[in-house]
């Protein structure tokens, strides 16, 4: 993460366009100070100490079988989350786009409470309603279903903090979107479903990407409402996030510097995906006016 | 919002039609109901599972009023500071030409993508005792790690894009007309913010502020890793739901939590009132308006 170089004052008259406004200076350099302390100095740091030691001690912190089933455990669980959310994201962002009904707006509202609630909150509500005496848990328990302390419990809990991110992305698409094309289709004799199928799913598709790709981002290194409902078993329900916590109490940094760097580069890559799925509806955008 | 009309466009809607519409309502009806009305509910019904007297006797508690005097002094120290950075790199993003714009606008946005836990894990190898200045610092007496001054920090961190991200596409669509304006008649920098900007910026800043200050008082991963788990010392009012929670105290636990919800309701209804009376809308999904 290359920390941008603080070019002298005289530099920056030569970076920024004549504008009669005031403030260039304090304002961008607030900026860059404040974003160099508070995130890229300490990013640095954790950097610093995973990769102390070379390549060698940082693939051995890595590739102990705990490490490797805390990952596979965290990427499993937040793929399926993601992609929980994404069908719960796209039903309920058509239905809020498209309708119109009675507690509609509440509904609306409600959709960001995953964003609103505390972690915890979140994680001892869910484990007391999944367990086997809880309002879900009780009905589910009897059918062999059991959620809350398996792997399942960590997908749920994934899942209801990643659920936000695909509604609020997809719905404004839907919401702006063109009815001419949908009444070009219909009038060409296209049915309802293929009217969805064929306009308005392509349409919404990268949308649709990129909240996933959120919700997997967030899942992937959500801690206050997993730590609760998993269980936390080492190597079948312990998430990485978890693993460094505990690597921290045993005052083993280097081991928790090496699964902070690995979940750093996930969700580097996770960035750059939807930063491509951004440019490409920019550049689809520009096509089409 | 044209979707009243789309029915009527696409001809009248046929039986078929009006029942895929209901059979959709009634599904997303449901799974929110069951996925978030009812995680919510069930914090108030644990709460006040063992009676009303129980719940008030839990809140009431002095780690309960000290913890949660701390999650407000955290949330009054993080939320400031992220406005004044919000304002700055908004004013100089959206206002001036420079080299390097886009990538600060992806930079700012970091936070998001970091696990809380790597974010509180950050400042123990910067400020502690085995980091870059924790040595120092101890040899002066100062505490960061395992102290408030971390949970701050830590703070700071999560909610670091939150206001910048509200104002950054706001003030790009407002553009720099009315200042430019202003500055030609001679007004100074000072009379330019506090009476062209601000008064144009007001509620999408409040919205971030609210975003940031809803974050600030449920943050739990991060304040977790720096805090020490002091009990009446370094306890937020999350961390005191947790170890309420891990001693099978269920009433404090929940009734804590109680708290922690009926704020994040209250967040709720004031953006909702927010984005209906000033046409705000939250920058999660509105990534496009952002380059």
């Amino acid at each position: 993460m290359p920390a941008p170089a603080r070019p002298a004052k005289s530099a920056f008259r030569l970076l920024r366009r004549s504008s009669p406004l005031p403030g260039f200076g304090l304002s961008l350099g607030f900026t860059l100070f404040y974003l160099t302390t508070i995130v890229l100095l300490p990013l640095l740091a954790i950097v610093l100490r995973g990769l102390r030691g070379g390549p060698g001690v940082f693939l051995h912190a890595i590739a102990t079988p705990r490490v490797l089933a805390a990952c596979r455990v965290t990427l499993e669980s937040a793929l399926l989350a993601a992609l929980l959310s994404a069908a719960f994201g796209m039903l309920v962002a058509w239905v809020l786009a498209r309708y119109r009904f009675p507690g509609r707006s509440i509904m609306d509202a409600l959709i960001d409470l995953p964003f609103a609630l505390p972690t915890a909150v979140a994680g001892i509500s869910l484990t007391t309603l999944y367990s086997s005496d809880g309002w879900l848990g009780r009905f589910l328990e009897p059918h062999g279903i059991h959620i809350a302390f398996t792997q399942w419990g960590i997908v749920i809990a994934m899942s209801f903090v990643g659920s936000p991110f695909v509604v609020r992305t997809v719905q404004p698409v839907l919401e702006e979107l063109d009815h001419s094309m949908e009444e070009a289709a219909a009038s060409l004799g296209a049915s309802r479903w293929q009217i969805f199928t064929r306009v308005l799913f392509p349409v919404s598709l990268p949308a649709l990407l990129t909240g996933t790709a959120l919700a997997f981002a967030r899942a992937a290194g959500e801690y206050g409402s997993v730590i609760f409902i998993a269980g936390n078993m080492p190597m079948k329900t312990e998430i990485a996030a978890l693993l460094i916590v505990t690597k921290l109490e045993e005052y083993d940094y280097t081991g928790a510097a090496a699964i902070a760097i690995a979940m750093l580069v996930l969700s580097l890559l996770v960035m750059i995906a939807i930063n491509l799925l951004q440019w490409r509806i920019q550049r689809r955008e520009g096509k089409r006016t | 919002m044209s979707s009243h009309g789309s029915h009527s466009a696409l001809g009248s809607p046929s039986l078929a039609n009006k029942l895929v519409r209901l059979t959709l309502i009634a599904a997303a009806l449901f799974i929110v109901a069951l996925f978030l009305v009812l995680p919510l509910v069930s914090v108030f019904v644990q709460a006040f599972a063992q009676g009303w007297r129980m719940y008030v006797d839990a809140v009431r508690q002095d780690d309960v009023i000290s913890a949660l005097k701390l999650t407000l002094l955290v949330t009054a120290l993080a939320v400031p500071l992220n406005v004044v950075f919000g304002i700055a790199a908004s004013w100089a993003i959206t206002r001036f030409d420079f080299v390097g714009k886009n990538a600060l606008i992806t930079l700012i946005d970091i936070p998001l993508a970091v696990s809380p836990v790597v974010a509180g894990m950050m400042y123990i190898e910067v400020f502690g005792l085995h980091g870059w200045f924790g040595p120092w610092l101890d040899a002066h007496n100062v505490h960061i790690v395992f102290a408030v001054p971390g949970i701050v920090l830590a703070t700071i961190f999560v909610t670091f894009p939150f206001v910048a991200r509200e104002l950054i596409p706001f003030m790009q669509a407002q553009g720099s007309d009315e200042e430019e304006a202003a500055v030609v008649l001679g007004a100074g920098a000072f009379s330019v913010f506090w009476r062209v900007t601000l008064p144009n910026i007001k509620w999408a800043l409040l919205y971030g502020a609210i975003l940031a200050a809803s974050r600030s008082i449920g943050e739990f991963g991060a304040v977790s890793v720096l805090s020490g788990h002091i009990r009446g010392r370094t306890t937020t009012l999350p961390l005191a739901v947790e170890m309420s929670y891990n001693e099978y105290n269920f009433t404090a636990a929940f009734a804590a939590a109680s708290l922690l919800s009926f704020a994040a309701v209250i967040t709720l209804a004031i953006k909702k009132i927010l984005e209906s009376t000033s046409g705000i809308h939250s920058s999660a999904g509105r990534e496009k308006d952002r380059a």
